[in-house]
């Protein structure tokens, strides 16, 4: 038991500091029918350092890894090049192993990393202020809902037909515990985004427009006709980033009048990691701080007029306001922030911006590739890594049998669209700097054998 | 947990100052200042190479990005150096004794963050095709099997991102069942000593939420409880052990009270680790507990997360679990996601995030409890009361300690700050605690005691570090009783000295911006 030190002859001489005669005079308090006489029957005991790693060696060894084959999995999680360093400076135990900071003297580090963040947050989305994070993208935007709900003080929300259809069932789940009223529809295989119908619908009852960008089929569209009907009728666009790799190429929502942004920042820093954990970003303008979610960094100075950080802005908290705060969230994504944090500094805004260009050349090539293949058509007039193909049958069968050949060659919208007929032949593609033209072919090749 | 400042404690502002000279670059050797990354770098900086973009026609929508986006890269020999120096800033579990209350800062085993990083979970996509992922779904079965096991439930939801939202899973449960069954409940009861985010989740799933008092010694308040329970009530939330650091003798009892009147029992998990392998929660009646796998399984709080928060269900609530979960169907995990709800789970209540949970927690989770084993879990909980207890009979003769009577503690030690000399205060000794190079106390929390201080040392800490701490709060304990100043002052050793909150409230500074717009927002 190598994570014990105390040995047996300090439990029974602490015992006796007690003034107790064994270990069950201090669980005298659980009920006597409740107490376990030895170990939980069926569970093993004690293993060794070896044989534990030897345990997980073989669970790995049944996985299928994306940096071992040809890969093109997105929707809203993507597989970027992680620096080496990153990984290096997230595992250094003063990260590691701290807590959340609440006393600022001694976790100054912590708290001036969350500034920074929150600073390159902000910056991307093109917003006044950022939290110090949620726990994803799917939560952040409930979050968002929410509070665009006690700003307007209305419970309708429309969601673009674009939206991450997770993110829509997430919003669902709350929602029916809520009040809150949301207008969802199916997306269309279609190069047009869902603008036509919100602009629609936008009335005085909306509270939001929550529009993703790019959305879920890869498809990028102005969002400013949108912004400026919800804002005309007392409402807030929340517009949404699952890939913040986009905004080295394309504008920020917040230049085009977006209020409060979130997004899912896994695919910087963060990695694949199976779905989590993740980090949700979220962004407002400065004018709606107080109605936030989430821990926010501030500046201040010390005793000594020094600049120092702090936790701020507690009074919207949930261990201050309890039932009136803003959110129930507590512990949030820190070393996932961290992550992405340093990743953004590495990268700066000259990599950024060269990461987002190689990643969208790369795409557009093999959109053109992919889309030579007799009855493949491409779906998007616009995309920035990710686009999505109209097969010539369904395409979850055609997924599995790419992976019975060790590709593993996107996500069909039958699995994020299960029983919608209209959609099943529908296949997203993401291509990041991490596939080869290689990686490309054999995918294309492997394509229209199987589509033939 | 949460330290608290519930007195909104204001500093003093430029008092005592240092007598050596300062230095040329304000660092004073070891500790090195470190400006922002906003101050050292600059737009055209990169450190990565990337290979040059192939030349094609911009597909982008007419939407190309023209503004500066305002992001200072450093190189990578900058960056490493950036976050070295502010890792040194940070107090750790690595560097020393952070017995913070409530929170379970104990090791983190660094086999944990080896199996963790396997290419075969880190490197796999949450949409990846089932065959492709039979380990990690694996990983996630297993996990789940011992969860279920050590608290004697009959389901566990995998998926909540963190304890509170652990809870949030637990009432929505609750909520679905009521539903089902044609009862609409409209109240939460919590206790006054519960952690904020109990009523703050009851919330935030739509319920009005009650306080239940607790009793002079320190547990719920039975008779109040009891007499409270009705036809409105869709269940209480209780911690146990709770966060006086007792355990709920009543437990049982409050569990047939609740059900007897129609409600559910949820009970905050926090504290499991005080009692993991020597009770069961399922044998005290209970229908819905979040497990924080950041406290009780040693995954790392990495200043803030991420966490876990599974939940364990009763039968009851089972069928209500939230989608996706994993199912064995012989010798192949199947994911359950929505498309299978109508066969096999149409009661679920729904999806609480995009994936699937935490699943790099898993595996720390996971490779945490393997090494423990049911043996070694056992003796996790025994030696956390051990030591827990140790630590209130070392220090109760100088600080107040308002339940010591109330028969042993569990995992962790409450005192209050009554008898400190007149104008000291809690704070005073988290601060002097600093200058002694620990961690401090969970302060001001639970709300039920006058400037509470819950120490939690947790099984990870030797006989011998113990007992330096108890010296050392001993040690600060008499210098606030005699009303020593240079308490007020502290820390003077720490990288900053007392921070100034109220600044940072009244005008918030969020983000940087250039000096010349540097205005704080009003």
């Amino acid at each position: 038991m190598r994570y014990l030190p105390l040995t047996p002859s300090d439990r029974q001489a602490m015992l006796g500091v007690i003034g107790a005669k064994s270990i069950d005079d201090l669980f005298v308090d659980v009920p006597a029918q409740a107490r376990l006489d030895g170990p939980i029957q069926g569970l093993p005991n004690h293993a060794s350092e070896m044989a534990v790693e030897r345990h997980f060696s073989e669970l790995a060894r049944k996985n299928m890894t994306a940096s071992h084959n040809p890969f093109f999995l997105g929707a809203g999680a993507y597989k970027h090049h992680v620096p080496a360093s990153v990984d290096h400076i997230i595992q250094r135990g003063e990260f590691l192993t701290a807590y959340t900071p609440y006393q600022p003297e001694i976790a100054q580090g912590t708290l001036q990393m969350l500034f920074e963040f929150q600073t390159q947050v902000a910056r991307l989305f093109g917003c006044d202020v950022a939290n110090a994070s949620m726990y994803d993208g799917s939560t952040a935007c409930w979050e968002a809902i929410g509070m665009a709900g006690r700003i307007t003080k209305r419970t309708k929300a429309l969601l673009s037909s674009g939206l991450h259809p997770h993110y829509v069932s997430v919003a669902k789940t709350m929602a029916q515990y809520t009040g809150d009223r949301l207008d969802t529809a199916l997306p269309e295989l279609s190069a047009q985004t869902d603008s036509a119908r919100l602009l629609d619908v936008i009335d005085d009852d909306t509270s939001c427009v929550v529009v993703q960008y790019p959305d879920i089929l890869g498809r990028i569209e102005d969002m400013s006709a949108i912004a400026a009907k919800a804002h005309a009728h007392g409402a807030l666009l929340i517009a949404v980033v699952t890939e913040p790799v986009a905004l080295g190429a394309i504008k920020a929502p917040g230049e085009m009048g977006a209020d409060i942004v979130v997004g899912e920042g896994q695919s910087l820093g963060v990695g694949l990691q199976f779905g989590g954990p993740y980090v949700g970003l979220f962004a407002c303008k400065e004018k709606f701080v107080r109605q936030m979610p989430g821990r926010l960094c501030g500046e201040t100075v010390d005793a000594d007029g020094k600049r120092g950080f702090v936790l701020t802005l507690s009074t919207r908290e949930q261990h201050i306001r309890r039932e009136k705060a803003t959110s129930n969230i507590c512990t949030n994504s820190g070393l996932c922030a961290l992550a992405f944090s340093i990743h953004l500094t590495l990268l700066g805004e000259k990599g950024l911006r060269e990461l987002a260009s190689l990643n969208h050349a790369l795409a557009v090539q093999a959109a053109d590739r992919l889309s030579q293949i007799p009855g493949v058509e491409l779906v998007n007039d616009s995309f920035f890594n990710e686009f999505t193909l109209h097969l010539p049958k369904e395409a979850r069968p055609v997924v599995r049998a790419l992976a019975d050949r060790k590709i593993l060659g996107g996500v069909s919208l039958g699995r994020l669209y299960p029983g919608a007929d209209s959609l099943s032949n529908g296949l997203l593609v993401a291509v990041t700097e991490t596939a080869t033209s290689a990686d490309v072919e054999t995918f294309a090749a492997a394509l229209q054998e199987i589509l033939t | 947990m949460s330290s608290i400042n519930q007195s909104g404690w204001k500093p003093e502002m430029g008092s005592a100052s240092d007598s050596a000279p300062a230095t040329y670059t304000g660092n004073k050797a070891l500790m090195l200042e470190e400006a922002l990354i906003f101050e050292i770098g600059t737009a055209g900086t990169t450190g990565v190479d990337l290979a040059e973009a192939p030349k094609v026609a911009s597909r982008l929508g007419n939407l190309e990005r023209h503004r500066d986006i305002g992001l200072p890269g450093l190189s990578e020999p900058e960056t490493v150096r950036h976050y070295t120096r502010l890792s040194r800033q940070n107090y750790a579990i690595d560097l020393g004794f952070f017995p913070l209350g409530s929170c379970t800062m104990k090791h983190n085993p660094r086999l944990n963050e080896k199996v963790a990083r396997m290419a075969g979970f880190a490197d796999v996509h949450p949409l990846q095709p089932v065959e492709t992922v039979q380990g990690a779904l694996g990983v996630i079965h297993e996990l789940a099997h011992w969860l279920i096991t050590l608290t004697g439930m009959k389901a566990v939801a995998m998926s909540p991102k963190a304890g509170a939202h652990g809870e949030l899973c637990g009432i929505l449960a609750i909520r679905a069942a009521l539903t089902a069954r044609g009862d609409a409940r409209s109240v939460i009861l919590c206790p006054e000593s519960a952690h904020g985010t109990n009523p703050a989740t009851a919330a935030f799933a739509g319920y009005a939420v009650e306080n239940i008092p607790a009793t002079s010694e320190g547990r719920v308040d039975l008779a109040a409880l009891k007499a409270r329970l009705g036809p409105d009530v869709a269940g209480v939330m209780i911690t146990n052990p709770n966060t006086c650091g007792l355990f709920e003798r009543d437990m049982r009892d409050i569990s047939d009270a609740v059900h007897a009147a129609g409600g559910y029992v949820y009970c905050d998990g926090a504290n499991f680790n005080a009692i993991v392998g020597r009770v069961r929660p399922g044998d005290l009646g209970i229908d819905a507990m979040h497990i924080n796998l950041h406290k009780t399984f040693s995954t790392p709080h990495g200043g803030g997360g991420p966490g876990s928060g599974p939940v364990v269900l009763s039968a009851a609530l089972a069928p209500y679990a939230p989608l996706p979960f994993v199912d064995k169907d012989g010798d192949q995990y199947q994911l359950v996601e929505e498309e299978t709800a109508g066969e096999h789970h149409g009661s679920s209540f729904g999806r609480m995030v995009a994936f699937h949970g935490q699943m790099g927690m898993f595996t720390r989770a996971l490779a945490y409890i393997m090494s423990h084993g049911a043996d070694g879990l056992r003796q996790v909980a025994e030696d956390a009361v051990l030591n827990a207890n140790y630590i209130l009979r070392g220090l109760e003769d100088v600080l107040e300690a308002p339940f010591a009577h109330s028969g042993p503690c569990m995992h962790e030690a409450l005192f209050s700050d009554n008898g400190l000399a007149d104008g000291y205060s809690t704070l005073d000794i988290a601060k002097g605690l600093i200058d002694e190079g620990y961690h401090p106390m969970t302060v001001y929390f639970p709300l039920v005691v006058h400037g509470a201080m819950l120490i939690e040392p947790t099984e990870t800490e030797s006989k011998a570090t113990l007992h330096q701490f108890i010296g050392a709060l001993r040690s600060v304990a008499q210098r606030a009783k005699a009303g020593d100043p240079s308490l007020k002052s502290a820390p003077k050793y720490a990288p900053r000295r007392r921070l100034d909150e109220t600044q940072a409230a009244r005008k918030p500074v969020l983000v940087w911006r250039e000096p010349e717009h540097a205005v704080a927002a009003e």
